[in-house]
């Protein structure tokens, strides 16, 4: 390589140095993944989770796919496990617990999330 | 050695808290010299680990013990062209609603009063997409010519050759734009 090469990539890799990401990006991002996660497994822990294996295997990327849009996600959380008691009441069991959450997220993130 | 795969969830969970305590930053600095301001940027970042979250048990099958960084990477090269899409459709949809999505490009003021470092970022904004996206891997990322040619999809000599024509690329376009400058003067 020639020294007006290597001075060229110098100036380039100068020029796109990193970029840090602002400090609430890592709090905001990590707090929507603990809730997606804890959304799941608090929606199924009380019933018979040895029914179909482990559940949260099939719930959680549901939850993932349907809130996975950016902003408003905590929200959607939030809204969906307030929920929480009613769609229990509601369920004969386990799947049909499971299928509700499943809706319920999904027409929580129509209504907030931006299409 | 190949990498263990976890087999609980809270191992899983763990490992994906440390691939994304890694390499938050590359993802950042990639979708900002991407989409060229911190609002998208983070957006892109927030979706690209999202998505990565979905798809990381696979993930870590199919690495077999290979960094994910490219993967990471990949993801947010596909989400960001949507992002392009989208606001290209919705300019399309109505003036007002693009005059909102569409952000001025910020990236110049990381270089501000270095006149030599802004005419090559501004050259770097002027490549076609896939030379603009290798040089970023390269040098704002660090990334070697086979995590690259993962992350795009190519073959490695594939991805040497782009970089080699990249920089060129960028270096014409820069010099053009001395001589213009020093005309106008």
């Amino acid at each position: 390589m020639s020294s007006g090469a290597a001075d060229f990539e110098s100036l380039l890799r100068e020029a796109l140095s990193p970029v840090d990401p602002p400090a609430d990006l890592a709090a905001r991002l990590e707090s929507t993944l603990v809730s997606l996660t804890a959304l799941a497994q608090e929606e199924l822990e009380s019933w018979e989770l040895a029914a179909m294996g482990d559940p949260r295997n099939w719930v959680r990327p549901v939850a993932a796919a349907v809130v996975g849009a950016g902003a408003g996600t905590a929200l959607v959380v939030l809204r969906v496990r307030s929920r929480h008691s009613k769609r229990r009441q509601q369920s004969s069991g386990l799947l049909d617990l499971a299928g509700r959450t499943a809706r319920d997220i999904a027409e929580e993130a129509r209504r907030i999330l931006p299409g | 050695m190949p990498e263990q795969i976890p087999t609980t969830k809270a191992e899983l969970d763990a490992k994906f808290s440390e691939v994304y305590r890694a390499h938050l930053r590359d993802v950042y600095s990639y979708s900002y010299y991407r989409v060229g301001n911190h609002h998208d940027a983070e957006d892109l970042t927030e979706q690209t680990f999202l998505q990565a979250y979905r798809h990381f048990e696979r993930a870590l099958r199919e690495s077999g013990g290979r960094p994910l960084r490219p993967w990471l990477i990949r993801i947010a090269h596909n989400l960001a062209a949507n992002f392009y899409r989208d606001r290209s459709r919705k300019r399309e949809a109505s003036i007002e609603d693009a005059d909102m999505v569409s952000a001025p490009h910020t990236t110049e003021s990381l270089v501000e009063g270095r006149e030599e470092l802004a005419a090559i970022l501004s050259g770097v904004q002027r490549l076609p997409d896939d030379r603009r996206e290798a040089l970023i891997m390269r040098f704002a990322l660090g990334m070697d010519n086979r995590e690259i040619a993962r992350a795009l999809g190519r073959s490695d000599g594939a991805t040497k050759v782009l970089l080699h024509r990249a920089i060129r690329q960028l270096e014409s376009i820069v010099s053009e734009d001395q001589v213009k400058i020093s005309e106008e003067r």
